[in-house]
C-alpha cells in the first residue's frame, strides 16, 4: 500500500513537471518577462533539478506539508484548503452513493424478477442514459429546471444566507449536532441536485450489476432448495437471493466510490459547490503543482482504502473468502 | 415428529387411501419460436403411506419434471401442467402459490441431486435447517436450534453442535447430502421426493446415504418417491418401480418382478446394460443403442421403437397403451409395449 503510493507520487511528480507551462508562468501572467519568471521560479524552488525537488517534496509530504497553493487560493497551505473542502465532497459523494445504492439495488432486483417486463425495459434504458449522458449535461438540465425555472432547489453553493454554527464542516451534520434544523435542511437542499447528478453514473453500474447478479442467483440450485422448503418469499429474497447477489455489487460500489471524484469535478464546477472536485478543476487551470499533487495522491489513497474496505466486506458476506 | 402427523399417516394407512394420487399428469414446455415439447404426458401413479416408489429412466425421460410439477417448482412462465396430484384429498396442482408454499417443506419435502450447489454457500448449515422449522412450526430461532442439532445427529453428522455453525464448503459431499436430508425431514413430512440424491457422490458414500434414507423413511413412516437412473438404487430401496421413457410410463412392477422378469425391451435394456462382475473379461458391455434424440412422437408410434431390438411394424404406426398384464404379487404389473419380451426369456 505504501509502495503503491510512493510509486504513484514519483510518477505524478515527473508527469506534472513534463507538462508545458507551470505555476511560475501562471503566476507571472500575461505581461511577464524572463527576469521576473526566473525570480518566481527561484522562490518556488522550481529551478532545482527535478530529483532534488522530488526529495524535498517527499520530505515535507511525510509531515503533511504539501506546500503552498499557487492557483486555487494563492498563499494558503494546500493541506489547509484540502482539509477545509474535504467535508463538502464527502457529504456530496456519500449522499450520491446512498442515492445510487438505494435506487440501484431494489430496481435491479425488481427488474431481474420481472425480466422482459415494462419496469425492466424502462430501468435498463434509464441506466443506459445514465452512463451515456455526460455528467455536466445532466447537471445543467437539472439545474435549469429544478433550480432556475421551478425554484425548487438553490442554484449553487453549500449553504444559503443563514445563521449556522460550524463544528465539523460537514454542514448537514453540523446543523443536526447544533440542533439548527433550518441550517441542516438548507445544507441538504443545496446537496440534492449535485448529489442526484453525481449519482447517475454509480446508479447505472449498481443497477446493472444487481440485475445481472440476481438473474444468475435465481437460477441457482440453492434458491430452488429454498423454494422447496416453502420459505416465505421475503426470506428467500433476503437470505438466499440478495445475500449471494451482493458479492459483485459490493465490488462495483467500491470501484464507483473511487471514481466519484471524477464526476465531482464536473458536478461541483456546474453547481459552484466548493469541494475538492472544484479545487481540482481550479488547480488544473491554475497549474497549481502543490494542490494537484495533494489532490491526486489523496484520490489514489481513497482508492486503496476503499479496495481494502471492499475486501473486508467481502469476507463478511462470503464465508468462503474468510476461511481461505 | 409431532404427535398429530404420526396419527394422520397411520389413519391414512389403515384406510388404505393412497397418500398421493398422480393422475394423468402432463407437462408441456412452450418456448417462443419452438414446437411445444411434451416433457411428461399422462403419467399416473399412487404412493401409499410409507411406501417407496421409484421413477426410473435415463436423462430427459421426464422423471425430474414429474417431481418438480408435483412440488409446484416448475417456473410458471412457458410451462403448462395439467392433470391431478391429489395429496391427502387436496389437489396440489390446484393450490395457489401461497397455499403450496405452506405445504412445501411441511407435508412434502424434496432433496436434490448436487448437495453443494443445493446449499446456500453464505448461510451456516444450522440456519438452513432452522429456517424450515421457523417457517412451518412457528418456532423461534432459539427453539429450533436444539432440534436442528438433534436432526443433524439423526442423519449421522458427527459433532452436530460445531457443524451447525459451519458453512457448506466446510463439509464433505456426504455430509452436505446428510444436511440436506436433515432439512427435508425437519418438519416430518409425509412424503419425501428424492431426485437422484446419490448421483453426485462417491460410490462408498452413495451406499451410506441410501441406507440412511431407507432407515429414516422406515422409522418415520414417510413415503418416498425415489427418482433415479440407477437400477442399483431401485433394487435396494423401492417397493414399486415405474420405468419412464419419453415422458410416459412404459412399465410398472414390483421391484422383484421387474428385476426377475423385465417385460419392456427398454427395462430389459437398462438391466442388461449394468456391467456384471461375473461376466468374462473382455466381454462387451450391452448399452441400450441410440439416444433419447432418436425418439419418435408418441401420438402414432412407440417413442422407443427406433432403439428397440424387438420392434415390429405396429411399433412405428400405432401408439401402445399402458395395459395391465399377468403377474405381479402386490403391485399390479403395467406395460406399454406391442411386442414385449416373453416371460421365459
Amino acid at each position: 500500500m505504501v509502495g503503491v503510493m510512493l510509486l504513484l507520487s514519483l510518477l505524478l511528480f515527473v508527469w506534472l513537471r513534463s507538462l508545458p507551462g507551470g505555476p511560475a508562468s501562471a503566476i507571472c501572467g500575461d505581461r511577464c518577462n524572463p527576469a521576473k519568471l526566473a525570480q518566481i521560479k527561484k522562490t518556488l524552488g522550481l529551478d532545482d533539478p527535478v530529483i532534488v525537488q522530488y526529495l524535498n517534496f517527499l520530505k515535507r509530504a511525510v509531515t503533511g506539508d504539501f506546500g503552498v497553493s499557487t492557483g486555487v487560493q494563492p498563499g494558503r497551505s494546500s493541506m489547509e484548503i484540502f482539509v477545509e473542502r474535504l467535508p463538502a465532497t464527502i457529504e456530496l459523494g456519500v449522499l450520491a452513493m446512498i442515492i445510487a445504492v438505494a435506487a440501484g439495488i431494489p430496481l435491479g432486483y425488481l427488474a431481474a424478477r420481472r425480466r422482459g417486463g415494462i419496469l425492466d425495459g424502462l430501468t435498463l434504458t434509464s441506466s443506459l442514459l445514465g452512463v451515456a449522458i455526460p455528467v455536466f449535461f445532466t447537471a445543467f438540465v437539472l439545474k435549469y429546471f429544478f433550480a432556475v425555472d421551478w425554484h425548487l432547489f438553490p442554484i449553487s453553493g453549500r449553504q444559503g444566507d443563514i445563521e449556522a454554527t460550524r463544528v465539523t464542516n460537514f454542514f448537514v451534520l453540523d446543523g443536526l449536532l447544533t440542533r439548527e434544523w433550518d441550517a441542516a435542511w438548507d445544507a441538504l437542499r443545496h446537496l440534492i441536485l449535485p448529489a442526484v447528478t453525481l449519482a447517475t453514473i454509480p446508479f447505472s453500474f449498481v443497477f446493472r450489476i444487481t440485475r445481472a447478479a440476481v438473474l444468475d442467483v435465481l437460477d441457482e440450485d440453492y434458491v430452488r432448495t429454498a423454494e422447496a422448503k416453502g420459505l416465505s418469499s421475503k426470506v428467500i429474497t433476503r437470505r438466499h437471493v440478495l445475500r449471494n447477489a451482493m458479492l459483485p455489487v459490493v465490488t462495483i460500489i467500491g470501484l464507483q466510490m473511487g471514481a466519484l471524484l471524477g464526476g465531482a469535478i464536473l458536478t461541483e464546477t456546474v453547481f459552484g459547490f466548493p469541494g475538492l472536485g472544484d479545487a481540482l478543476a481550479r488547480a488544473f487551470t491554475g497549474r497549481d503543482y502543490s494542490m494537484l499533487q495533494l489532490l491526486i495522491l489523496m484520490a489514489a489513497a481513497t482508492y486503496v482504502v476503499v479496495n481494502l474496505l471492499v475486501d473486508i466486506t467481502y469476507a463478511y458476506i462470503d464465508p468462503r473468502v474468510r476461511t481461505r | 415428529m409431532t404427535a398429530t402427523t404420526t396419527r394422520t399417516s397411520r389413519d391414512a394407512r389403515t384406510s388404505r387411501e393412497p397418500l398421493l394420487q398422480v393422475r394423468d399428469l402432463s407437462v408441456t414446455f412452450r418456448r417462443s419460436g419452438e414446437e411445444p415439447f411434451h416433457a411428461v404426458s399422462g403419467v399416473s401413479f399412487d404412493v401409499q403411506p410409507g411406501q417407496t416408489v421409484g421413477l426410473v429412466g435415463e436423462s430427459g425421460c421426464g422423471k425430474s419434471v414429474t417431481s418438480l410439477a408435483i412440488m409446484g417448482l416448475l417456473p410458471k412462465r412457458g410451462n403448462t401442467v395439467t392433470g391431478e396430484a391429489v395429496f391427502e384429498g387436496t389437489d396440489l396442482l390446484k393450490l395457489s402459490p401461497k397455499q403450496m408454499r405452506d405445504r412445501r417443506g411441511r407435508d412434502v419435502a424434496m432433496i436434490f441431486q448436487d448437495p453443494l450447489s443445493s446449499l446456500n454457500p453464505v448461510v451456516p448449515i444450522g440456519r438452513q435447517v432452522t429456517e424450515v422449522m421457523e417457517r412451518h412450526q412457528g418456532l423461534s430461532r432459539k427453539e429450533a436450534e436444539p432440534k436442528a442439532r438433534e436432526l443433524l445427529d439423526k442423519v449421522g453428522i458427527p459433532d452436530p453442535s460445531r457443524r451447525l455453525k459451519e458453512y457448506p464448503h466446510q463439509l464433505s459431499g456426504g455430509m452436505r447430502q446428510r444436511a440436506l436430508i436433515a432439512m427435508a425431514l425437519a418438519c416430518a413430512p409425509r412424503l419425501l421426493i428424492a431426485d437422484e440424491p446419490t448421483t453426485a457422490l462417491d460410490v462408498t458414500i452413495q451406499a451410506q446415504i441410501l441406507t440412511l434414507l431407507k432407515d429414516l423413511v422406515q422409522d418415520s413412516d414417510t413415503a418416498l418417491i425415489m427418482i433415479t437412473h440407477d437400477l442399483g438404487v431401485v433394487a435396494g430401496l423401492c417397493d414399486e418401480v415405474n420405468v419412464l421413457y419419453g415422458g410416459r410410463i412404459v412399465e410398472r412392477a414390483d421391484r422383484h418382478d421387474l428385476f426377475a422378469r423385465p417385460r419392456h425391451p427398454y427395462t430389459h435394456g437398462l438391466l442388461a446394460s449394468i456391467p456384471r462382475l461375473d461376466s468374462a473379461r473382455g466381454e462387451r458391455l450391452n448399452p441400450v443403442p441410440g439416444s433419447v434424440a432418436d425418439n419418435l412422437p408418441w401420438d402414432h408410434a412407440c417413442a422407443f421403437a427406433p432403439r428397440c431390438s424387438n420392434a415390429v411394424e405396429a411399433c412405428r404406426t400405432t401408439q401402445p397403451e399402458l395395459e395391465r398384464i399377468e403377474g405381479g404379487v402386490e403391485t399390479p404389473r403395467l406395460l406399454r409395449c406391442h411386442n414385449p419380451i416373453s416371460e421365459e426369456a
